[in-house]
């Protein structure tokens, strides 16, 4: 579906991608784990022409991507980072320029609109100016809009940030129901648990390599699906075990309070990188 | 690419729709002010260039605030879509030619251009100026609403920041606005200035619209300068949107 190799950008002497490649199935919903400043914006961008790349190759849907190629529009849909939703118009009247960009048929403008509000349960608010709304509700009329064209792929640059607990998982929820219908996804996000609740495999992006690209599951097993974290002089300390028993008999030999959790996707950024992923 | 126009042009009449009877009322404010001081003040009081100084200062008063209104239409709206609201990259993903879009934004602003014009006309007409009203004077004053919202586009583009916007106002327009033949002929200024001048888009606006509004003829010399400058307004914005993508 989405097929990228050795892809590079530089922005002057600093190196935004390095060299990236990977494969994103059909249906896939996978994501770009990252701190700001990883290349995930940048990769979005170059994969929705906003940004040129300086070398290597895109292959989406069989199609070659370059600045000019005009195929590939109507079958992206893209949600940025920024709201930049038309501050001046409804919520109705930013799909239906949307619409309109996209050269939807008039009556098949007016159902797949009707269809969307009540998707993204914005029914009630189709006719208030876009200021109006809470945070959530923006980025559910930003996943609405991107969906208005019926993309095959669907890429979202950090979806959910900025939102409160009970927003975000809205908008998981949101999410997961798209891939179900067989839409490719691609999301960024430096939320670690977003990417382990939404994501079917994690590619982990630092400083424009990607480091790693697995499920997480398997991302966690190879690291050791045990962790025992305790405090010492020098700082919070993890230990990594693959059994169970291993892991409490660790505990036994500690003298201090120690826990053990399952690992995750934090643990195997921290050990890959040095450093948290959180920004 | 007609339909493309359409659209964008389309976003843009609702969000003027929504407020022209406040666009009109406040479109009024300055061109009153100006009829008030330079055709019953200041104008009864001289004798000007064969007639009189109200007649003399309407298309003046007309080229300027359409210089005015069509480049604040598409520049300022424009400038904040590309840095601030973002909004503008919803058309840069969209499959639409950026030629579409810059003649759409280009139309939208002439049509906020056209209307405001319409207003003073309208006004003058009222405060006793006489002139010809003819087809040429409309295509002088149209090509003139072309020519500045192409040139705000061109600045909407260039400038790095809202503030860039307000001092391009300042040290580009301001100046056109008064010296450009708007409220006197530029003949008894220095040479040099006057050499300037002549370079400058609005003095042509200025003559041909004074030709027209007199003996209803059209000056093709000041004509064919107003076209060149729109093409290639026209030309450096299309160039400007590829280049918008990094």
């Amino acid at each position: 579906m989405i097929s990228i190799n050795k892809l590079t950008k530089k922005y002057g002497e600093r190196t935004a991608l390095a060299e990236v490649s990977l494969t994103i199935g059909q249906g896939e919903i996978f994501g770009l784990l990252g701190p700001n400043g990883a290349g995930k914006t940048t990769l979005i961008r170059i994969l929705n022409r906003l940004t040129a790349f300086d070398s290597g190759e895109i292959t989406m849907q069989g199609t070659p991507l370059t600045m000019n190629s005009k195929a590939l529009q109507t079958a992206i849909g893209l949600v940025p980072q920024h709201i930049n939703l038309d501050g001046e118009l409804t919520v109705l009247e930013n799909l239906e320029l949307h619409g309109r960009l996209y050269h939807l048929p008039k009556e098949e403008r007016k159902v797949r609109i009707k269809e969307l509000l009540s998707y993204v349960e914005l029914a009630d608010r189709a006719d208030d100016f876009v200021q109006k709304l809470s945070g959530g509700m923006k980025r559910r009329l930003m996943i609405a809009r991107a969906l208005l064209h019926q993309p095959r792929l669907l890429f979202l640059d950090e979806p959910t940030v900025g939102l409160d607990p009970q927003v975000r998982r809205r908008l998981w929820d949101l999410i997961l129901s798209l891939s179900s219908q067989g839409l490719t996804v691609l999301l960024t996000t430096h939320y670690i648990e977003e990417a382990e609740a939404l994501c079917q495999r994690v590619a982990i992006m630092e400083k424009g390599r990607l480091i790693a690209c697995d499920t997480p599951q398997a991302m966690r097993q190879k690291l050791g699906t045990y962790a025992v974290e305790w405090v010492d002089s020098a700082g919070i300390k993890t230990e990594f075990f693959t059994e169970r028993p291993k892991a409490l008999s660790f505990i036994e030999q500690l003298a201090g309070n120690a826990v053990l959790r399952d690992t995750n996707l934090e643990d195997v950024f921290v050990e890959l990188t040095g450093r948290k992923v959180s920004p | 690419m007609i339909y493309d126009i359409i659209t964008v042009c389309w976003r843009d009449w609702l969000v003027l729709k929504r407020r022209l009877g406040r666009f009109i009322l406040a479109r009024m404010i300055s061109p009153i002010l100006y009829l008030v001081a330079f055709g019953w003040g200041l104008g009864s009081q001289i004798q000007a260039y064969q007639g009189r100084y109200i007649d003399f200062v309407v298309p003046g008063i007309l080229a300027l605030n359409s210089m005015l209104l069509s480049f604040n239409a598409v520049g300022s709206p424009l400038n904040m879509s590309r840095l601030y609201h973002k909004t503008l990259e919803e058309y840069l993903v969209a499959p639409i030619s950026y030629t579409s879009f810059v003649f759409g934004k280009i139309l939208s602003g002439m049509l906020r251009g056209f209307i405001s014009s319409s207003v003073i006309i309208l006004l003058a007409y009222l405060f006793g100026a006489h002139f010809k009203l003819g087809l040429v004077f409309w295509f002088v004053l149209v090509l003139n609403c072309a020519l500045f919202a192409a040139l705000g586009f061109v600045a909407a583009m260039y400038m790095g920041s809202h503030e860039e916007m307000a001092n391009f106002n300042t040290y580009v327009l301001t100046p056109m606005s008064f010296l450009c033949g708007t409220f006197f002929t530029a003949d008894r200024l220095p040479v040099l200035m006057q050499y300037v001048l002549e370079v400058l888009p609005l003095t042509h606006t200025s003559h041909a619209l004074r030709q027209a509004a007199g003996s209803g003829e059209l000056l093709w010399s000041s004509a064919l300068v107003m076209i060149l400058y729109t093409a290639g307004f026209i030309g450096i914005s299309i160039v400007k949107m590829r280049q918008c993508k990094e």
